[in-house]
């Protein structure tokens, strides 16, 4: 029986291209959003297709959600056995420079983007230590490693992200359980289009080729931090 | 004794009782002690069962509001419910009226747009139902609450009665013999050679009705018991080392198992075994819980473990030192040999 895979921020980009990948890969996948409607439509398109495939509706950077959002899950699809942290916020747009940046989005930003995913491994890792397996993947950027004007929110929470994993990776050292922190690249999605509204789209990897080729390192064994673009794939 | 009735009392910094049946002889020290008394190829079992939010509200059709909890896990749709008035968990459970007559065939609204189908009754206090009107995990999850009693102060949040290795929402109430237990304290132990390994039990409700219903607890619980345990049980009683249960549910998924199957055999299965004085002990060498007085099932279980007057002085001692009782509580471990192993001046003995 394969690994149930929980994805964050699986109503669309990223998210929902894993979604697809890995349930159409056999696994049991669990999609985690804050909008129901196009959640299920990713979902429901997955189990007309005969595939296990399940919606659980939440928001990460809710504190107070978290364990019923796991138990949700959990109940539907199984123990977890592997989480994506993919769900993420730029904060105010058009993106701010720090120092006109509001208190309140950039509050916002942590929550969804370092501190949601930090509750959920919380939640995951220790049932995995249990069971000696698990595999926790945290969506990273390019903007954690480079600083980039206008981006020093979004980039603080994602460097803060890739913190937090190799911590928890010393942490857990010879649990059996594998922390990778993942650059996918600069994708065409929402995200994108709201963060670099005049971005050319032929610059723009497609979310579907990225998952797949995400898939293939975790499955590869990839550890540590990983960039996709710089792992060279033809796209 | 008191109960704890805040539920954010630090995790790992509880005080624990310690109770020694081989010296005959009872202490008062700090769960981070409890490392000092496990040594390499021993092992560590705990139940992994999450919580459920297992109290819902619901509507009779004639409009008369109950509160429905969860027993324990659905089995194919069908949910074991007790079914309580229309109060709420600030009520004590002996001044509660009597919940409604319900019958097969009878619907009750449930909140979340649900509706539950009685099909069977077991006592006044407990039936079996389907439910339907929707997504039910999701209705669940979002309008229940966990189960609570009056002794609390506020309500408690699903995320405070979660242990640390919490997985499938099996537990109508929180295993909390385990909530001590922080990853601080079992990586260690791990790494020291101590085994850690964990079965799934249904952990039922503690109290329905303050009276005749409880008199009857623990009712049969489902456990799940992973081949890797049995191995791991066997591996350790083979090599000369002791079995540590985290918790009464623990106990009684072990030694129920083979109580009814004539050995430890994996996989799930129900035990309606209940542990006393006399009970022998098959499988499990030691138990770590929470503390429980005299006239709980719990107790009745330590009994088990050491003999009722060395039990009762001890929680003597802990009701001297203002330990408290109940989940979120301090600890009470019981461990043929373990104050030998305890630094005398981290020991309050009087």
């Amino acid at each position: 029986m394969l690994p149930t895979v929980l994805i964050t921020g699986a109503s669309r980009g990223l998210g929902a291209a894993l979604l697809r990948t890995f349930a159409e890969a056999g696994h049991p996948v669990v999609g985690v959003a804050r909008h129901p409607a196009a959640l299920h439509a990713v979902v429901d398109d997955l189990r007309r297709r005969g595939l296990a495939a399940h919606a659980v509706q939440g928001d990460v950077a809710n504190p107070d959600t978290t364990a019923a959002l796991i138990g949700e899950a959990v109940a539907k699809a199984g123990p977890i056995g592997v989480l994506i942290n993919n769900a993420s916020i730029l904060g105010q747009t058009p993106l701010p420079l720090l120092l006109d940046m509001e208190d309140r989005s950039m509050n916002a930003v942590f929550q969804a983007n370092t501190l949601g995913p930090w509750r959920l491994m919380k939640a995951v890792a220790g049932p995995m230590v249990l069971r000696g397996h698990g595999l926790i993947v945290n969506i990273s950027s390019d903007a954690a490693v480079h600083h980039y004007p206008t981006w020093g929110g979004y980039g603080a929470s994602k460097a803060a992200l890739d913190h937090l994993t190799a911590t928890l990776a010393a942490e857990l050292d010879g649990t059996g359980v594998r922390l990778l922190a993942v650059d996918p690249g600069e994708m065409h999605t929402q995200m994108h289009r709201d963060a670099v509204p005049d971005a050319d789209p032929d610059s723009l990897a497609d979310p579907a080729d990225v998952a797949v080729r995400l898939v293939r390192a975790m499955s590869a064994g990839a550890s540590g931090r990983i960039s996709l673009p710089a792992l060279g794939v033809a796209s | 004794m008191k109960a704890a009735d805040t539920y954010d009392r630090p995790r790992g910094r509880e005080r624990m009782l310690v109770v020694d049946p081989d010296c005959g002889c009872w202490a008062v020290t700090d769960v981070q002690r409890l490392a000092d008394t496990l040594e390499a190829g021993d092992l560590v079992v705990v139940n992994d069962a999450a919580t459920l939010p297992a109290s819902l509200r619901g509507t009779t059709a004639d409009g008369t509001p109950v509160e429905l909890r969860i027993m324990g896990p659905p089995d194919a749709n069908r949910w074991p419910l007790a079914v309580l008035d229309g109060q709420d968990w600030r009520t004590p459970t002996q001044d509660r009226h009597r919940p409604p007559i319900l019958r097969p065939g009878q619907t009750l609204r449930l909140s979340g747009g649900l509706e539950a189908e009685i099909q069977s009754v077991q006592s006044p206090y407990q039936v079996l139902a389907t439910i339907r009107g929707g997504d039910v995990w999701a209705a669940v999850f979002r309008t229940g609450r966990p189960v609570q009693y009056a002794y609390m102060r506020q309500d408690v949040p699903l995320g405070a009665v979660q242990t640390a290795f919490a997985t499938r929402p099996w537990a109508a109430e929180m295993p909390s013999a385990a909530r001590p237990l922080t990853w601080s304290t079992l990586l260690p132990l791990r790494r020291r050679g101590v085994g850690l390994a964990r079965l799934t039990h249904a952990a039922g409700l503690s109290s329905v009705d303050g009276g005749a219903v409880d008199a009857t607890l623990p009712l049969p619980e489902r456990s799940d018991i992973p081949a890797e345990t049995v191995r791991a049980i066997r591996a350790t009683r083979a090599g000369g080392g002791r079995v540590l249960a985290v918790g009464t549910t623990v106990t009684r998924a072990l030694e129920g198992r083979v109580a009814a199957a004539g050995d430890l055999v994996p996989g799930v299965g129900t035990t309606d075994l209940i542990l006393e004085a006399g009970s022998t002990l098959q499988v499990v060498d030691g138990l770590l819980s929470n503390l429980h007085e005299p006239g709980e099932s719990h107790f009745s279980l330590f009994t088990a473990f050491a003999e009722e007057p060395l039990l009762r002085s001890a929680n003597a001692l802990a009701d001297r030192h203002d330990l408290r009782a109940h989940e979120f509580g301090d600890a009470t471990l019981i461990l043929a040999g373990a104050l030998a192993r305890i630094p005398r001046d981290a020991c309050l003995a009087a």
